[in-house]
């Protein structure tokens, strides 16, 4: 059951202001802003919108890379990168409107930066298993 | 003479606002030049909980991500995961799916018309407006067994069935409460009281509300035709209905969508009552959800994305949830700039704000 | 019955709530329910209230607004959570910016059940409410005429 097509392009975080300002040149709206903790690294979606038709460029950034803001090109995109920058702890440059960490006021900083719980656990219990066998052939 | 510039604080507990959300207004006599908002009192963080429910159980959090939306948000969570796993959803559950989310659309409007009408100091009407709202929950209440959460959408179908007769009763009830609810747009498309608050205030332009990205009645008070249910979900594409669509701007075309949208939602939930085929209302959902995919509903408030991410294990690797509100922000922030100190709570409940939405 | 108890003011506060039971609370002003009957009326102001009604999960955020709310209120007064999330945390127990329950942080008098809590069920703990406040009452006044 598929309800749309959804395209997503992969992007670099050089290409990311020029490939954004085609969008709006072409007459998208923004979307949003998502990001997705992936391994060792982050998955960010931006995702536009023309007439139905549902695109999104996707930047895939290790720990330490700075965003550059767009929201030159999109005025309320401040939004979704101070969303971006409480949650996940990835620094943007250039916002418009920048709550510097105050936008979401969270218990413990930056609660979506590590990587799940899940398997962190399984990876030890993992190893650990390795290292017996790996021991025994020994 | 111009007027010193003075900040004031709005919220985050006011009177206006059944929900926390602070806004801070730089103003210059009794004029708005800037108004900064910020969010975060009711944030609870609950995208994360997909790393502790599994996908199925899942379901009951996305549906408690807000109280008022909530049939559509366990609509937009099972849409997704069912894309992502292919699962085909029998037509009987598309139909019912339909039914519950036109009653939501029905009781989200009326509250938020209840509301406004309190904003603007018109007790009466706010109440009228609520007691209207009441038949529609009480139909919820009758067909899921929940008034506000209804526990009744899952991944492959729906959980409840409603009767043939029932289904019956429902369209003769709907057209009582779409004549009530006629009899009271009257009040808000003629008053002179509410024509006074809300012509021409919190002007927005058809420009500004597409850049900045408004969705849902802020969008099509605007002259901005989005609406995500043309896109096809559920049994969408099998009913007739036009997005309601004024060209105004201002609080008082915000206004009239939404008041236009709840006589449109009792007439869809007619043509899907008199379309509903038989047959099962699930399918029974085997494996885990490897894959992506950004599952998109309109909300009474406007287009709300589920992206849902999963790894091939019960647990999904990432929910997240951008709600109409928080993309309403910025068109916002930008009617706010200009208008009057007295019309500031009226035009933030134009927005018709979730702050549970949009914190999560 | 004192006066207190014929006309009690409840003040209402949302701490993280999902919204379900806040709009069930402004369910109970309205004409199907309307709780005006038992004199009851809704205030904004801390000051004014002798019944505080909670609902949701406590968060970060809300901690010092709650403590804040509830030291303002002139004593006698009761404290009602609302809500399974008022009482526990509920379903949202486990996130990472929820503290838990009402009572962790002020003293609760009555619990009301329910996710979300239905208008009938939250005028039964308003109702039980105003016992205790009664209760609470009396034993202020013999403390004072001793």
């Amino acid at each position: 059951m598929t309800i749309e097509e959804q395209l997503i392009t992969e992007i670099t975080v050089e290409s990311l202001l020029e490939e954004v300002k085609t969008k709006s040149d072409a007459g998208y709206r923004l979307v949003q802003i998502g990001c997705t903790r992936i391994e060792d690294a982050f998955e960010i979606n931006y995702s536009f919108e023309k007439d139905y038709r549902f695109e999104n460029l996707r930047v895939t950034i290790g720990e330490d890379v700075r965003m550059p803001s767009i929201s030159d090109i999109y005025w309320g995109s401040f939004i979704y990168e101070n969303e971006m920058h409480d949650l996940y702890g990835i620094g943007v440059d250039g916002m418009n409107i920048d709550f510097n960490g105050y936008l979401f006021k969270t218990s413990i900083p930056h609660p979506f930066r590590d990587a799940p719980a899940v398997t962190v656990k399984k990876v030890p219990k993992k190893m650990d298993e390795e290292n017996k066998t790996s021991g025994g052939e020994e | 003479m111009t007027g010193r510039r003075t900040v004031v604080p709005f919220g985050p507990q006011h009177p206006v606002l059944p929900e926390p959300i602070h806004l801070d207004l730089v103003i210059e006599d009794e004029k708005v030049i800037e108004a900064i908002p910020s969010i975060g009192y009711v944030h609870r963080g609950l995208e994360k909980l997909v790393e502790k429910k599994d996908y199925k159980n899942y379901v009951y959090i996305a549906e408690r991500i807000c109280g008022i939306c909530s049939f559509i948000h366990s609509l937009g969570y099972c849409q997704g995961v069912e894309n992502i796993m292919g699962v085909e959803v029998p037509e009987r559950a598309h139909y019912l799916r339909t039914i519950w989310s036109e009653y939501s659309r029905m009781h989200s409007h009326l509250l938020w018309m209840g509301l406004f009408a309190d904003a603007m100091g018109f007790e009466n009407l706010f109440m009228n407006c609520w007691r209207i709202r009441e038949q529609v929950l009480d139909m919820m209440e009758e067909t899921t067994g929940g008034r506000v959460i209804q526990g009744s959408c899952k991944v492959g179908g729906v959980r409840k069935d409603i009767s043939v007769a029932k289904l019956k009763e429902m369209s003769e009830r709907i057209e009582k409460t779409k004549a009530d609810v006629e009899e009271i747009n009257h009040v808000f498309f003629d008053d002179s009281t509410v024509i006074h608050r809300t012509k021409g205030i919190g002007y927005l332009s058809k420009d500004d509300a597409y850049h900045l990205g408004a969705v849902g009645p802020t969008a099509r008070g605007c002259g901005v035709a989005i609406d995500i249910r043309k896109t096809g979900y559920a049994a969408y594409p099998e009913l007739d209905f036009e997005p309601v669509v004024e060209s105004g701007g201002d609080c008082y075309s915000r206004c009239m969508v939404r008041a236009k949208e709840v006589v449109q939602s009792a007439d869809l939930i007619r043509q899907a009552i008199e379309k509903i085929p038989g047959g099962d209302i699930d399918v029974k959902v085997k494996g885990n959800p490897e894959g992506e995919y950004f599952s998109r509903v309109e909300q009474p408030r406007g287009e709300c994305i589920h992206y849902l991410k999963g790894n091939g294990k019960k647990f999904l690797v990432r929910e997240r949830v951008r709600t109409p509100t928080l993309t309403n922000i910025p068109p916002l922030v930008r009617m706010l700039a200009g208008c009057e100190m007295a019309d500031v709570p009226v035009i933030v409940l134009t927005i018709d704000p979730c702050i549970g939405c949009a914190e999560r | 019955m004192a006066y207190i108890t014929k006309s009690p003011w409840i003040i209402h506060y949302d701490a993280s709530s999902c919204n379900g039971c806040d709009i069930e609370v402004l369910a109970c002003l309205t004409p199907l329910y309307d709780i005006e009957r038992f004199g009851i009326i809704n205030t904004g102001n801390p000051k004014h209230a002798d019944v505080f009604l909670v609902t949701g999960g406590v968060n970060e955020q809300n901690r010092p607004v709650i403590k804040n709310i509830y030291r303002q209120m002139p004593k006698p007064n009761v404290v009602v959570a609302i809500g399974a999330c008022a009482l526990s945390g509920g379903v949202f127990r486990e996130c990472y910016n929820i503290a838990g329950g009402v009572d962790k942080l002020i003293p609760v008098d009555v619990y009301v059940p329910g996710c979300s809590a239905k208008p009938e069920a939250i005028i039964d703990g308003v109702v039980k409410a105003l016992g205790i406040l009664e209760k609470k009452r009396e034993a202020m006044k013999k403390e004072a005429g001793n």
